[in-house]
């Protein structure tokens, strides 16, 4: 199988160039992932970050193909060839497919992303309805693997300013968690122009997300509650 | 060459559950606390904990922690320490609360109160009927608390080095641990991060088996410095197998999927289990079914073309409670074996999942090792927490939802401990030179190693070995095999080259160094599993079928200096209550 992966090593290259890899042995049900390592065990250059390779950990979020996904759970049967890698676009990149998150990881900081409770605790559990618990269920799966953030055009116009899809979805799951008693003080920390109303509803997000998760009606749901404050 | 230095308070080495719930008591006790974690937070391996956490709530079944505490003396057949235990069970429900309150969004009863499910070897009113102890967020558990308690720590201001990769302990003559030699991943520079107190928090060492349900990071880097640093490893022979990891795969099936229901079927469709466990049947503890799908593999009644995995099952429970409770389990069985659990059952064999074992410590987190007179003594500022650690509330065989349990328990524990250790260390000691540079020197020695081995080859060959010579069924011939194995592996090591050798962002030095940790670790699971007789728990000798409480009821301590084994014993009394004396192990 062929692959043509993006390489750049800002200690060293001026810039990026794209290096073709060919993997012959390619097993039953073997994931983009398990292809990398095997690269990897022949070029040690090659670069790219991994862990659980089950898609709970989000570490190895890269454009595959022209799609943002995690090389862990996408089969390697369903991959167009020259298999093409990139870096997550938008973001300045370190070495090969490995970006620097920082800014994403200011924007998930920015909403505040922890229950915030104002009454005295009770000593025992704040008591939740299946039905009330079920609300979280789509937002608090989200395992930060910036694939979202790093499809939408909005981010890649003001990733300085627009907060960014996955770090308004975190804002959506303490918005609609029963427990949460900061809805005022998050709603009014997403006024403006930018951080919230550069979405566009583009739908990049939901295109792309690995878990299956609806970051464009999360930020939709962010909006009505936005109206209902204001009026 | 200037090292950079950096001086905090306390210095947490892992970002999982054990190391963040530390952090997050001594920040919130205004102690300045810098994390080092060689991934992200999140990406630590606690995001992969699936079916829940132990407490007795009695919130669907009546319950009790010194029922908790019987379970889980019984579940580690003996060897844990009833002290720790008690401590565990009691501290339980409180710390789910506490979570809860910190927005883990755990799944929930009609009442409104959390829900909790049936899971192996938990029992109500000391070895009665099944018990619901087990609190679960569906079957995502471990994220949800892994997200939670950083983003607590967010809240507190603890200050993380992302992407850190710790090298070494730094120590003076006094035995003091001083903090940590640690790299700077995307600079590839090193950096000295002084403490007056240090935790190590780096997780297990499943990496040293090839077929694992492990993530690629749990290397045993702690264990392999606190070796490095003269400190013994206790009771590494005990690693658990789960029962249903994927069948040639490894990924994890949670007990959560048996807890509601889901029974484990061999080639005749028989529910094996009855034969093996009675009463518990599937939900017996896991040493127990593991060996029991190992058997029926090894006669010939195992599932698919070549007779080498056993079916679980979990269509009768139908799809509204799998989507709801197991959606987790689902996707992975859709992503990596393209079936469909609602419909068709999931191809499971025994996996290497949990290391038991670690660096010894009390129930304070503080790490022990034996004294020059006495039985042990605390190793002054150094603490560990979580799999890496042995305290021993799992003794030879961890009950399912107890590692979450004891990584929140005594990351908190060890965080309050450190809060008490700064009010009587005010001061930073003096860091001598030597213990710096003998940390750097391990790190050059990359640099310079030449040879035609090579770190990835090597590392295949050390997991295949350890999967063939130190699996679930050991004899001492096949352990001594595996020992000689190893220790060839680890001379040759010394000739595999590290072929890129730039900095930034080089994950061939990371990977390197792993491998390092890596077979240090195994020397030690190998030795260990080789000196202990006896068939106890996790650890099955052919050759010593029976457990041996006159000889044999005490804990292990392996150390890297001359390869030596040492022994201590059990710490037999609790706290308060009276002890649970050995006694058979029936399910």
């Amino acid at each position: 199988m062929r692959f043509s992966i993006y390489r750049y090593n800002s200690e060293t290259d001026r810039e990026p160039r794209m290096q073709d890899y060919v993997l012959e042995e390619i097993e039953p049900g073997m994931m983009l992932l398990n292809a990398l390592i095997k690269l990897k065990a022949e070029d040690e250059t090659l670069t790219f970050r991994r862990s659980c390779q089950e898609g709970i950990c989000g570490s190895d979020g890269m454009n595959i193909n022209g799609r943002n996904g995690l090389a862990c759970i996408t089969p390697l049967k369903d991959l167009d060839e020259p298999v093409t890698l990139r870096p997550l676009p938008g973001l300045p990149v370190i070495r090969d497919l490995v970006v620097d998150l920082s800014q994403f990881y200011r924007q998930y900081r920015a909403v505040k992303p922890w229950l915030t409770v104002h009454d005295p605790e009770p000593e025992v559990e704040f008591l939740q309805s299946p039905a009330q618990r079920d609300r979280l269920d789509g937002l608090y799966e989200c395992i930060l693997c910036a694939c979202c953030s790093t499809s939408c055009p909005s981010f890649w116009w003001n990733p300085d300013k627009f907060l960014g899809p996955a770090a308004l979805l975190q804002s959506y799951r303490f918005l609609a968690d029963s427990r949460d008693q900061a809805t005022d003080e998050r709603l009014a920390d997403l006024e403006g122009p930018y951080k919230l109303f550069r979405c566009h509803t583009i739908m990049n997000c939901v295109q792309v997300c690995p878990k299956g998760l609806n970051p464009t009606q999360a930020i939709g749901r962010i909006k009505k509650l936005m109206v209902k404050r204001s009026v | 060459m200037n090292t950079a230095r950096r001086r905090f308070d306390a210095l947490v080495i892992g970002a999982g559950g054990g190391g963040l719930r530390a952090a997050q008591q001594l920040a919130q006790a205004e102690a300045e606390v810098a994390v080092v974690s060689k991934v992200f937070p999140t990406r630590s391996h606690t995001v992969a904990a699936q079916g829940g956490m132990n407490a007795a709530l009695g919130n669907v079944l009546p319950d009790n922690w010194h029922w908790h505490m019987y379970d889980t003396v019984k579940g580690s057949d003996y060897l844990g320490d009833q002290d720790a235990i008690e401590y565990m069970c009691r501290a339980a429900a409180r710390l789910v609360i506490e979570l809860e309150h910190a927005g883990v969004p755990f799944s929930r009863l009609d009442s409104g109160k959390i829900y909790q499910r049936a899971f192996g070897g938990q029992s109500q009113d000391f070895g009665g009927a099944q018990a619901a102890r087990t609190c679960p967020a569906a079957d995502r558990t471990g994220h949800a608390i892994l997200h939670a308690l950083y983003q607590q720590n967010l809240r507190a201001k603890t200050h993380f080095f992302d992407e850190y990769f710790a090298l070494d302990l730094l120590t003076d003559d006094d035995g003091y641990v001083l903090g940590a030699l640690v790299m700077d991943i995307a600079t590839g520079e090193p950096v000295v991060i002084e403490a007056k107190t240090t935790l190590i928090a780096t997780g297990g060492v499943g990496q040293i088996f090839r077929t694992n349900t492990n993530a690629m990071i749990n290397t045993g880097d702690g264990m392999a410095m606190a070796l490095r640093a003269g400190i013994p490893l206790q009771d590494m022979e005990f690693v658990q197998f789960h029962p249903t990891g994927i069948a040639g795969k490894g990924m994890l099936i949670s007990e959560a999927v048996r807890g509601e229901g889901g029974y484990l079927v061999n080639k005749d469709g028989e529910r094996f289990m009855e034969r093996y466990a009675p009463n518990a049947k599937d939900l017996a503890s896991r040493d127990v079914v593991s060996r029991a799908i190992a058997v029926e593999v090894r006669e010939g009644r195992g599932c698919g073309p070549a007779g080498n995995h056993m079916l679980l099952k979990v269509d009768h429970l139908g799809a509204d409670v799998i989507k709801k409770r197991l959606p987790g389990i689902r996707d992975i069985a859709l992503t990596f074996m393209h079936v469909d659990p609602i419909e068709t059952p999931i191809p499971v064999y025994p996996t290497a999942h949990y290391t038991m074992g670690g660096i010894p410590t009390n129930r304070y987190g503080q790490v022990v090792t034996p004294a020059r007179t006495g039985p042990e003594e605390p190793v002054p500022g150094l603490y560990a927490v979580g799999e890496c650690a042995c305290v021993s509330v799992h003794g030879a065989n961890r009950l399912g939802g107890n590692s979450l349990l004891d990584i929140v328990v005594f990351g908190r524990a060890a965080g309050n401990h450190m809060i008490d250790f700064l009010k009587d260390h005010r001061y930073h000691r003096p860091m001598p030179q030597e213990a710096l540079e003998r940390a750097q020197q391990r790190l050059a020695s990359w640099e310079n190693r030449s040879g035609d081995e090579s770190v990835a080859a090597l590392r295949l060959e050390l997991t295949t070995v350890m999967e063939q010579n130190c699996g679930v069924f050991r004899t001492e011939e096949v352990l001594q095999e595996g020992v000689d194995k190893v220790m060839a592996i680890e001379e040759r090591l010394l000739h595999a080259p590290l072929r890129d050798r730039s900095r930034v962002f080089n994950t061939a030095r990371a990977e390197a160094l792993e491998v390092e940790n890596l077979v240090d670790v195994a020397l030690a699971t190998v030795c260990s599993a080789l000196a202990r007789r006896e068939s106890r728990g996790a650890h099955s000798r052919v050759d010593y079928p029976k457990r041996d409480d006159v000889e044999w009821l005490k804990h292990s301590l392996y150390s890297k200096q001359g390869r030596r084994m040492d022994f201590k014993p059990v710490r037999m009394k609790p706290m308060t209550v009276d002890p649970f004396p050995p006694k058979e192990r029936v399910y």
